[in-house]
């Protein structure tokens, strides 16, 4: 019969129709921005730089080895490098990146600045409004704005955030025992050098620290 | 834009024409209805992708290989990665082969979903069927956000494997989600493939004969649908797809209406992969050890990796002088390729048609003009 296949279309939209008001899970949209859906774990936005402690800029991961500067695919990443140096988390002198800005309107989110970091310095966020009505200067993010402190990492990616813990605690107490085990040898030797070798003897504990 | 040459009517159809589905133009000859001439003209969505490529190092190229077809970034993932593995000598995990073709043809669903549902909105059909589709997709979106971490620009493939493992979690979501996708193509079926409409509008419209198919290099559903047995997931048996039992749909009438079939018939053929790669899928780590993200440098060389991407075969060429970049960088897009029969196709039909039969090859200018 001619129009049944359009009959039978018509009561397949009908059913989806009456469907939407019967069972909750038909209904595909939510009323953005006064609903929103669950955010996802896993979703990457933008860059920010995480930090340690309570002070953001002595709690820098990045010490400006412009590794991501140089890998970023669009170039949206600029440092300049510090002329002096602070210790990092595991005590180690380290240059600091003096300027960090991240261009919003360049980035394309790909997070390949994260994947080439060896300092687990810098890190994907969630937080996806990003508009402004200043153009210039409200896109071009400078270090103090993409600083957010570990907490925040591991509020928004907790298993992320807590593998990175562990790792970076692991390295920690590899330096220690090995600045101890350094310590202890130099120690040793001291002793038995007797009383004239205790001048020399500490040197290699002061490079051990 | 309009000018009489003779009898004949010439129209500039596009470039923001809305069945292009992007910035594409087509000039075309008319007598009276019928088409006389059709010259399409590709270029305005260049963005320099393939010297692009030989200026970034290999892995900064991944995230833009995204943007070549942007509703299948998996799938061009994949053939890029296939590529530069090739090159290097690089071998893969299991765990991530299986990944690889879960998430290939859950990228092949999504873009078949979408692809019939705008075929049917260039035919007339205002939003309901493509809704159908984009809420089928949603679920897969969700998948890959949850998955990659993006929605649409994954960029998950890595050379030697990728980049995060799935979680139980996640696995048992896409089992949930192709579990519930036979209902998705049965319900589609139930509402348009016998509506007479799409039957008088798509039969013995656009007819691609095989030999010309062949001949141009047409692949993918559109060589498919007229008959002629080709897909590389068969041919080549790249990754790991000689161990999946499925069928490669063929169609005999060589017209819009194989084409839209071919691919409904596709879907299901994709659901029996990824339940048996969702079945089988092993434990173990999903990167190589051995490879290498930063100072990544392959061996002087040349390799071409080719997959059967949604809209058929997709390759990547790429030559090494040993460096940290590629030294060329060439893409074989499948939707540019398809795309210059379609004159052939259009001969002799409505002005109307055109814009079907231009649906059903079903490009992405993302990927035509790169």
């Amino acid at each position: 019969m001619l129009g049944e296949g359009i009959l039978k279309g018509l009561a397949e939209t009908a059913r989806n129709f009456a469907g939407s008001y019967v069972s909750r899970e038909r209904l595909t949209t939510v009323q953005y921005p006064e609903e929103r859906v669950a955010p996802i774990e896993a979703a990457r936005v933008f860059p920010f730089l995480v930090y340690d402690g309570a002070d953001w800029e002595a709690g820098l991961r990045c010490v400006a080895c412009q590794i991501c500067e140089k890998e970023c695919p669009p170039k949206c990443i600029y440092i300049e490098k510090s002329k002096d140096k602070k210790p990092d988390y595991v005590g180690k002198l380290q240059i600091y990146p003096a300027r960090f800005d991240i261009d919003v309107s360049v980035c394309m989110s790909c997070q390949i600045c994260v994947e080439v970091c060896p300092f687990e310095a810098i890190k994907m966020d969630t937080e996806f409004e990003l508009a402004t009505d200043n153009r210039f200067g409200g896109l071009l993010h400078d270090r103090k704005q993409l600083a957010k402190s570990n907490e925040y990492f591991h509020t928004i990616h907790p298993t992320e955030a807590s593998e990175v813990d562990a790792r970076l605690a692991e390295e920690k107490a590899k330096v220690e025992a090995k600045a101890k085990a350094a310590a202890e040898a130099a120690a040793a030797k001291a002793a038995a050098g007797a009383a004239p070798a205790a001048t020399p003897g500490d040197k290699p504990a002061g490079g051990g620290e | 834009m309009m000018e009489a040459e003779g009898d004949l009517l010439e129209v500039s159809m596009g470039p923001h024409h809305p069945s292009t589905h992007g910035v594409f133009r087509m000039d075309v000859a008319l007598d009276g209805e019928k088409v006389v001439r059709l010259k399409p003209v590709f270029g305005y969505l260049h963005r320099n992708h393939e010297k692009l490529g030989e200026d970034h190092s290999y892995l900064a190229s991944m995230p833009y290989t995204d943007r070549l077809d942007y509703i299948c970034s998996l799938t061009n993932n994949w053939a890029y990665a296939l590529a530069v593995e090739k090159l290097a000598g690089q071998a893969v995990p299991e765990r991530a082969e299986y990944l690889r073709v879960i998430t290939a043809e859950l990228t092949r669903v999504q873009n078949h979903a979408l692809s019939v549902g705008f075929l049917l909105q260039d035919m007339g059909a205002s939003g309901t069927p493509l809704m159908y589709g984009f809420r089928e997709r949603e679920k897969i979106l969700d998948l890959f956000e949850a998955l990659t971490g993006s929605r649409m620009m994954c960029n998950y493939m890595r050379f030697g494997g990728c980049r995060v493992d799935a979680t139980p979690e996640w696995l048992d979501a896409a089992r949930k989600v192709v579990r519930d996708l036979p209902g998705f193509v049965d319900e589609y079926e139930a509402l348009i493939c016998t509506n007479e409409i799409l039957m008088a509008r798509t039969q013995g419209v656009g007819i691609l004969r095989p030999e010309l198919a062949v001949s141009a290099g047409v692949t993918g559903p559109m060589l498919r649908a007229s008959g002629v047995n080709y897909d590389i997931r068969k041919v080549d048996r790249y990754g790991i797809y000689d161990r999946f039992n499925f069928k490669v749909p063929l169609g005999d009438h060589c017209d819009v209406y194989d084409r839209f079939m071919i691919r409904l018939l596709e879907l299901r053929e994709s659901i029996k992969i990824l339940e048996q790669a969702l079945k089988d899928i092993p434990g173990g780590p999903v990167m190589d050890p051995k490879a290498k993200i930063r100072n990544f440098r392959p061996k002087a060389g040349e390799a071409y990796g080719r997959i059967e991407a949604p809209k058929g075969e997709l390759g990547f060429y790429l030559i090494s002088d040993g460096g940290p970049n590629p030294y060329r960088y060439r893409v074989r897009p499948p939707s540019f390729v398809n795309l210059t029969i379609l004159e052939d196709m259009c001969l002799g039909h409505n002005v109307a048609d055109v814009v079907l039969i231009l649906g059903s090859v079903d490009i992405v200018l993302g990927e035509v003009d790169r």
